[in-house]
């Protein structure tokens, strides 16, 4: 398009030339953009207005966080080229891991998250090195693992609890110190009382606020999708996660780690589980065997949702940020109408096939592929 | 033209277990000067490239760069000694930017870590200045690679060479793959490569397209070095014949009334 003989502009500023509109209509989020939009218009007309409150919006917040942090770090795997299936049971897994730490061990906060993760990355990077090793595809690999973490939290959890799946008594011990802020509970709640106190928010029948803060988890989730973004965007690491995924021997000869890259990537899908795991144990004091169930579908939706193509090389982290927001936006939303909240699944089918026509004619477009 | 080629290799060889891909091979490249490697499909052109840009070690025979000998142990060492080579799959990725193709894996980082990052508007800009030089019109560097015509992708991936500072460009077959107006853009690139002061090898079995640009001719067959002549020494015809080993395209040749 750009040389169509005789066409050629005559000016040397063509760099300014390109339309807002034909930059917006590159941009791997577009999708995902238009589809929140649709969604929200969707609920604006058949949910209760409650769900547009600022509690029903922390509401729909919370869940499109834990999975959205998720959903970022799987775009970045996806863009890079591999798939990593294993980060649901993951979930279930460090969980295990956390509780184990914090309440049979009695380690202190800081202490157990920092186990969780170390545990964590040591199976990104098997992950990792075994699909790299091997060169079977990520999927095979992390298929096993899927099972393997599921299996070994079962496992796991009865040896801890003896003969239980759930372990609960997953909070700080004694007073909550700095880091038990940074994964549980609440930010901004100052803001929220003073917004309380001028009426801004609704109050519940016992005078208290309807809502008390943001969630922690959407905090991590909006500063990993700022983290992400600027990664792949504006470094040399984000320029070779789109080599490795695009093209990993054309990546090789130019001198990109591909191997180096892609294992970092699997490390960075494990660590974004185990955060999950962590938040959602002392979120809910508690762990079980069944935490993040099908959650690696979810993330691997979202982030196709946000513009990822399957075949690696392209895509974006804001992407997968609002595909995320459009899995909270649905699950809870519903919950808010008169629908049977069951069409949860059929909604989330349909989406994922509509974004994958969709992706495949944004690249068609894009590549110029003939 | 100085006296000292920028590559000279002196009858080398490479056997891999039995198979001797290459039994005696002799070359030499100038600065400002372009050598054709001419040769039929298993002359040993691969083996030749991939040994000259460090992927392969020889087995025996000298190499000297700018009149020193030396032993590449990987392509990057090769890079560094101003040898670059362009594959006939480019290095390139339909999906990224042509910014971010030609950057890839020497991306110009700045400030300290972990704010390292690199400006991709000025590489932008980089791109863009660099293309309209060979006479290309980029209209968007941000564009995807895959948006380019052949010939288009083929530039680009030499000009990447060229910007990193090589002295030698080694062209895999640049032309193969091309119709007659982009083929012809690229050789009137590796012309103005030359003039630059380059010593280019351009690897063909295009006979035609070869003596459009060549200054010497080297003809491989069947791993040994059968001719090497200058551009005045020899005859397009006599180039043909000697590249296809002799009788059998000559008869084909005039059964087809002189179109091969």
């Amino acid at each position: 398009m750009a040389t169509a003989p005789g066409k050629k502009p005559v000016h040397d500023e063509r760099l300014t030339d390109i339309s807002w509109l034909h930059r917006a209509m590159r941009r791997p989020e577009l999708g995902a953009v238009g589809g929140l939009i649709v969604v929200i218009l969707f609920f604006a007309a058949t949910a209760s207005a409650t769900m547009f409150s600022v509690a029903g919006i922390m509401t729909v917040l919370r869940p499109a966080a834990e999975l959205g942090i998720m959903s970022v770090t799987a775009a970045l795997l996806m863009i890079g080229g591999e798939f990593d299936l294993s980060i649901g049971s993951m979930v279930a897994f460090a969980g295990l891991i956390f509780g184990v730490l914090l309440v049979n061990l009695h380690l202190p906060m800081i202490l157990a998250v920092l186990g969780t993760l170390i545990m964590a990355g040591l199976f990104g990077a098997l992950n990792g090195q075994l699909v790299i090793r091997t060169k079977l595809p990520s999927f095979i690999v992390t298929l096993a693992f899927l099972f393997i973490l599921r299996g070994l939290s079962l496992v796991g959890l009865k040896l801890a609890t003896g003969g239980n799946t759930i372990l609960s008594g997953v909070a700080p011990a004694g007073k909550p110190g700095f880091a038990d802020h940074l994964f549980s509970g609440d930010t901004l709640t100052g803001l929220f009382s003073w917004l309380t106190a001028h009426g801004m928010i609704a109050t519940l029948p016992n005078g208290k606020p309807s809502v008390h803060g943001v969630p922690i988890s959407v905090v991590w989730f909006v500063t990993i999708t700022a983290l992400a973004t600027w990664v792949l965007l504006r470094t040399r690491f984000g320029n070779w996660i789109f080599a490795s995924g695009g093209d990993a021997n054309a990546a090789r000869n130019s001198g990109v780690p591909v191997n180096r890259v892609k294992t970092i990537l699997f490390v960075c899908t494990a660590l974004s589980a185990a955060l999950v795991a962590i938040i959602t144990s002392l979120d809910t004091a508690s762990t079980d065997a069944l935490r993040g169930l099908q959650m690696e579908f979810e993330a691997i939706i979202a982030a196709v949702i946000g513009g990822c193509l399957l075949t690696g090389g392209y895509g974006s982290a804001i992407g997968a940020f609002f595909g995320a927001l459009i899995f909270g936006t649905v699950e809870i939303g519903l919950t808010y109408t008169n629908f049977d909240s069951d069409w949860f699944q059929v909604f989330l089918g349909a989406m994922l096939l509509i974004a994958v026509m969709f992706n495949n004619a944004v690249r068609r477009r894009v590549t110029g592929e003939r | 033209m100085s006296d000292l080629p920028l590559i000279e290799v002196r009858d080398l060889r490479k056997q891999f277990g039995h198979v001797i891909a290459l039994a005696g091979v002799s070359l030499r490249v100038h600065a400002g000067e372009v050598l054709c490697l001419l040769g039929d499909n298993g002359a040993g052109k691969s083996t030749l490239i991939k040994t000259l840009s460090g992927v392969h070690k020889p087995t025996e025979g000298e190499f000297l760069a700018e009149g020193k000998s030396v032993a590449f142990a990987s392509p990057r060492d090769a890079l560094d000694a101003g040898i670059a080579t362009v594959y006939q799959d480019l290095a390139m990725i339909p999906l990224m930017s042509i910014t971010r193709n030609f950057f890839m894996g020497r991306e110009p980082a700045k400030g300290v870590w972990p704010f390292k990052r690199v400006d991709f508007r000025s590489c932008d800009d980089i791109v863009h200045d660099e293309m309209r030089r060979i006479g290309i019109d980029v209209r968007d560097p941000t564009q995807a690679v895959g948006t380019l015509s052949g010939g288009e992708r083929q530039c680009v991936a030499i000009a990447r060479a060229v910007y990193f500072g090589a002295k030698v460009l080694i062209l895999d077959e640049p032309t193969s793959a091309l119709g007659v107006a982009q083929t012809s853009m690229v050789l009137k690139y590796i012309n103005q490569v030359r003039a630059k002061g380059l010593g280019v090898i351009f690897i063909t079995h295009n006979v035609r397209h070869a003596y459009a640009v060549g200054d010497r001719f080297t003809v491989l067959n069947r791993g040994r070095t059968i001719a090497d002549a200058a551009k005045r020494e020899i005859g397009i015809d006599e180039l043909q014949t000697l590249m296809a080993g002799g009788k059998e395209l000559q008869e084909v040749s005039a059964e087809l009334a002189g179109m091969v």
